[in-house]
């Protein structure tokens, strides 16, 4: 009745689980992953090659690095329940206000930078506080933000461009990891460090299902564990070969890159994520449980706001100067890379992977229709199919 | 007499489940047939499939209504044909008027436009049928469940309905709401109106149903006729669980100690009407493993009693003090109450109690996530130990702890409510409505916790509709109306016409 799964009495279940049954319960994460390769493999042939060219590729992480680290915060307002649509204007906002410290006023990029960090996490805290002690709908809330950080963005501004950067902050983005080898046309430290972190991986994955075999739980079968791990590893060796053979990483890849094992961690191994989760799944329950549910929607702001900020300063670093329209559409490249990546707008369910792997779905279909010369306008519109297409088979894979 | 209505051979299948296997049901006209099985037998899957929300060619086996065959494509095709359906949960939408909602999907029309006026006149009509006393352009959200429920059955009217069928009418009413529904069904038959009642409630049964089906497993195990011999509710138990039911209640032997918990003079605002005193100093005390029961009507401001006391979750200017072996303690938050062993085991399972869309151990340690984490990062291979055991020890059935909670049935569902608590560690267990909406197997087992419970020292405070669960349980009763305790006895003095009593009683003094 009720289709409810009436289960016979728990037996213990062998561990063995057959390769194929494993990769059907786990389509979904996979399933992401495997529409980014498809649609990379289908610019790559489309372009010619041009899209995995190193420059390309470099360009590719430059230009999304900042939807990345903003969509890593945004999964975390989305899965509590919540909606930030001020992201766009905070990052403007904040690009302006790092201008005006260093250039106007010539500050030294390190306390400016960190003013700007503080800058957000007020934002992100003034916004938080009406959301979530004074329960008014994060929608509203962010919409009037979005409007008034983009009017303050512009008042900042004087409603002109302000640069260029100090050279050390420029660095932010247009720098590369050092290289102490100097081996000819190979940026050798940028190959190692990918390297390391595929091994890091390959350990790490060791240990957990070492770890769940100890306790019993039903654990992925051994060989596809290899050899998901080895594709992996050649996927990020392979990448890194190829910005190595350019200028090597970005500094902005390494930063972003450490963010997202950060988030990966706070959402699936701390009490913290699991608490954000609860909250988005039923917030009466979880404060029934206990769980300062308040306090938490504030601290998921808050959050929002230095990340954002810190997007800003990415994309002023970028372009090496401050403009008033800087950010202009962000959230709306951060808020669909969520859904993309499988987070639900009823919140309580998304993986930051997922949003990761959403954002660079987004980029890559960016890069690779600009490459081809497909007009603005049709972009857009493909983009919004996209969208829809992929919540759309999310929601129908469900229910199925 | 012929059938009016005659179900042969269903079957139903779901991906991996078969859900009905040769159901057979034939209902006589004007009678109220009832439908009995535990949760998970088959009832609802059936009405479906009677109302078209299963259209044909989903299932196996045919359908004859007023003698011909049927084949409903959709709720709207069997409503045409004179079928009604009354589901569980009210259907309502609380910003429209009764009337709208009565007509809502079947609006009185002139040449396309909504006619006001036709409508009023229909509803009042309608209203009068059921006894309800209201005007047609109240809103929903104003009346209780009770009125609630019957501008549900004039809906059902309004589309000339023949067969009428009722899914566990009674399930959010209180014992006088119920009694008067009731009544309101008895007197639909008089006037010819076909009936097919879903219920839990046996005594329900025995009061209105003229013929009993029950179901279990999928199947049809029994079909009993009350015109001959009045319903024996053993007897039903019986053929529902498939097995004799020797004892309902789990037998104990109560070891009671000093006094552990106590409430004094405990007073609490409403929650939206801030000048509303709802509880009115309230006094209470539960002693190391006793079992303390707390009866009332719906309404009457248990819940929100116990709401209150964990960590001021329900109302305003809340006032009194706590004490936890005599010594008074802080409750303003949830936090601080866990921190003191109190436990409060919701009546609202899926809304207060379970992230659904979380895995079973995910929710059995939410409330006490520091229990298997270490500078906030949580042990999976603890976590997962914590989940397996209490899965075993209170036999949650389910293939493993990784399923989410919203796939399972109501019983295994308060299962894991249960467990989540537990795991908390608590002295004082707060247990709201915990056997409702679930089966007689699964009731008994929670009885079975319950009791084990009391019996390692526990405190049980247990809110109950049920009075036959109160007496079978409870060492001593708190008897709760309008928001003030107005009775207590020692549940061997107790009887269900004394509970009653005590709450009429108390009614008419504060009523002259």
């Amino acid at each position: 009745m009720n289709s409810t799964i009436e289960a016979v009495a728990p037996t213990t279940q062998t561990q063995k689980v057959s390769v194929a049954g494993f990769l059907k319960k786990n389509l979904r994460e996979y399933g992401m992953l495997l529409s980014l390769v498809v649609i990379m493999a289908f610019f790559q042939y489309m372009t010619d090659g041009t899209l995995m060219q190193p420059l390309n590729l470099t360009n590719l992480l430059l230009q999304n690095s900042y939807i990345v680290i903003m969509a890593l915060a945004m999964l975390l307002v989305i899965v509590a329940g919540h909606i930030d649509l001020s992201v766009g204007s905070v990052a403007g906002f904040v690009g302006g206000l790092a201008a005006v410290l260093m250039v106007e006023y010539q500050w030294h990029y390190l306390p400016a930078t960190l003013v700007c960090l503080l800058a957000g996490a007020v934002i992100g805290g003034v916004q938080g506080y009406f959301i979530a002690f004074h329960r008014i709908p994060s929608f509203i809330v962010t919409l009037g933000g979005m409007l008034v950080f983009r009017g303050l963005a512009l008042w900042l501004l004087h409603g002109q461009s302000i640069g260029p950067f100090p050279r050390e902050f420029q660095l932010l983005s247009s720098g590369f990891i050092p290289d102490p080898f100097n081996a000819e046309g190979l940026r050798v430290a940028s190959l190692l460090l990918g390297a390391l972190v595929a091994l890091a991986f390959f350990y790490m994955n060791l240990r957990e299902r070492a770890n769940k075999i100890q306790y019993g739980a039903v654990a992925e079968p051994l060989g596809f564990m290899i050899g998901r791990n080895v594709a992996f590893s050649a996927a990020i060796v392979y990448l890194c070969y190829l910005l190595a053979s350019y200028k090597g990483m970005p500094n902005v890849m390494v930063i972003m890159f450490a963010l997202m094992m950060f988030y990966d961690f706070i959402t699936t191994r701390t009490t913290i994520g699991r608490r954000i989760y609860a909250l988005g799944g039923n917030e009466k329950a979880a404060r029934l449980s206990g769980i300062k549910t308040d306090r938490l929607s504030f601290y998921t702001f808050v959050n929002m706001g230095v990340l954002a900020a810190l997007a800003g300063l990415i994309f002023a670093a970028r372009l090496n100067t401050a403009t008033p329209k800087a950010g202009v559409g962000f959230e709306l490249d951060v808020i669909a890379a969520c859904f993309i990546g499988g987070a639900s707008a009823t919140g309580g369910v998304g993986r930051v992977m997922g949003a990761v792997i959403g954002a660079f779905v987004m980029g890559v279909m960016n890069n690779g229709m600009s490459i081809l010369g497909i007009g603005i306008d049709w972009q857009q519109v493909i983009k919004g199919v996209v969208l829809v297409a992929a919540v759309f088979v999310d929601v129908y894979n469900k229910n199925k | 007499m012929d059938a009016i209505l005659e179900m042969k051979g269903i079957t139903k299948r779901f991906p991996g489940v078969v859900a009905l296997k040769d159901v057979n049901l034939a209902v006589r006209p004007g009678e109220i047939h009832a439908i009995c099985g535990e949760n998970g037998a088959g009832k609802s899957t059936l009405m479906k499939v009677l109302s078209g929300v299963y259209p044909h060619g989903t299932y196996e086996g045919e359908i004859r209504f007023e003698g011909h065959e049927q084949r409903f494509d959709s709720i709207r095709d069997s409503e045409k044909r004179g079928i009604a359906i009354i589901h569980q949960e009210l259907a309502l939408v609380p910003l429209m008027s009764i009337a709208e909602n009565i007509f809502l999907g079947n609006e009185l029309t002139k040449a396309g436009v909504i006619d006001p006026e036709a409508t009023h006149r229909r509803t009042v009509e309608l209203l009068k049928k059921v006894g309800l006393n209201e005007s047609p352009e109240e809103l929903i959200t104003n009346l209780g469940v009770g009125k609630q429920q019957l501008v549900e059955i004039a809906k059902a009217l309004a589309k000339e309905c023949k067969l009428l069928i009722l899914d566990e009418p009674t399930a959010s009413l209180n014992e006088n709401d119920s009694q008067a529904l009731l009544d309101l069904l008895l007197e639909f038959k008089t006037q010819g109106m076909t009936m097919i009642m879903i219920s839990h409630k046996l005594n329900e049964i025995a009061r209105v149903a003229d013929s009993v089906t029950v179901l279990r497993d999928g199947s049809t195990v029994k079909t009993m006729d009350c015109g001959e011999v009045p319903i024996n509710e053993d007897e039903i138990i019986r053929h529902m669980v498939g097995r004799e039911m020797a004892d309902r209640y789990p037998h104990r032997e109560p070891h009671i100690g000093e006094t552990v918990f106590e409430v004094k003079d405990w007073t609490v605002f409403h929650e939206q009407h801030e000048d509303r005193k709802f509880i009115k100093g309230v006094n209470l005390h539960v002693r190391k493993g006793e079992i303390l029961g707390i009866a009332g009507l719906m309404g009457s401001g248990r819940t929100e009693l116990a709401m209150s006391i964990f960590g001021r979750s329900y109302g305003r200017h809340i006032s009194g003090k706590v004490l936890l072996r005599g010594q008074e303690i802080d409750v303003s938050t949830v936090e601080k109450a866990v921190g003191h062993g109190i436990a409060y085991v919701t009546e609202d399972r899926k809304g207060y109690g379970l992230v659904l869309e979380n895995e079973i151990k995910h929710n059995i340690s939410l409330a006490n996530l520091p229990g298997v984490a270490k500078w906030g990062i949580i042990n999976e291979g603890q976590e997962y130990s914590v989940a397996k055991e209490y899965q075993k020890k209170i036999n949650i059935r389910c293939p493993d702890v990784f399923q989410y909670v919203g796939n399972l049935s109501g019983g295994n569902q308060q299962k894991v409510v249960l467990s989540k608590w537990l795991f908390a560690g608590p002295d004082i267990l707060i247990l709201d409505e915990p056997t409702r909406g679930i089966d007689v197997g699964a009731k008994y087992e929670i009885y079975c916790l319950i009791a084990e419970l009391a019996k390692e020292g526990k405190c049980i405070i247990l809110i109950s509709s049920e009075m036959p669960e109160l007496l079978g349980m409870a060492d001593r009763l708190y008897v709760m109306n309008e928001g003030a305790f107005v009775a207590e006895m020692n549940v061997a003095d107790a009887s269900q016409e004394k509970i009653m009593r005590a709450i009429v009683n108390a009614g008419k003094t504060t009523h002259e």
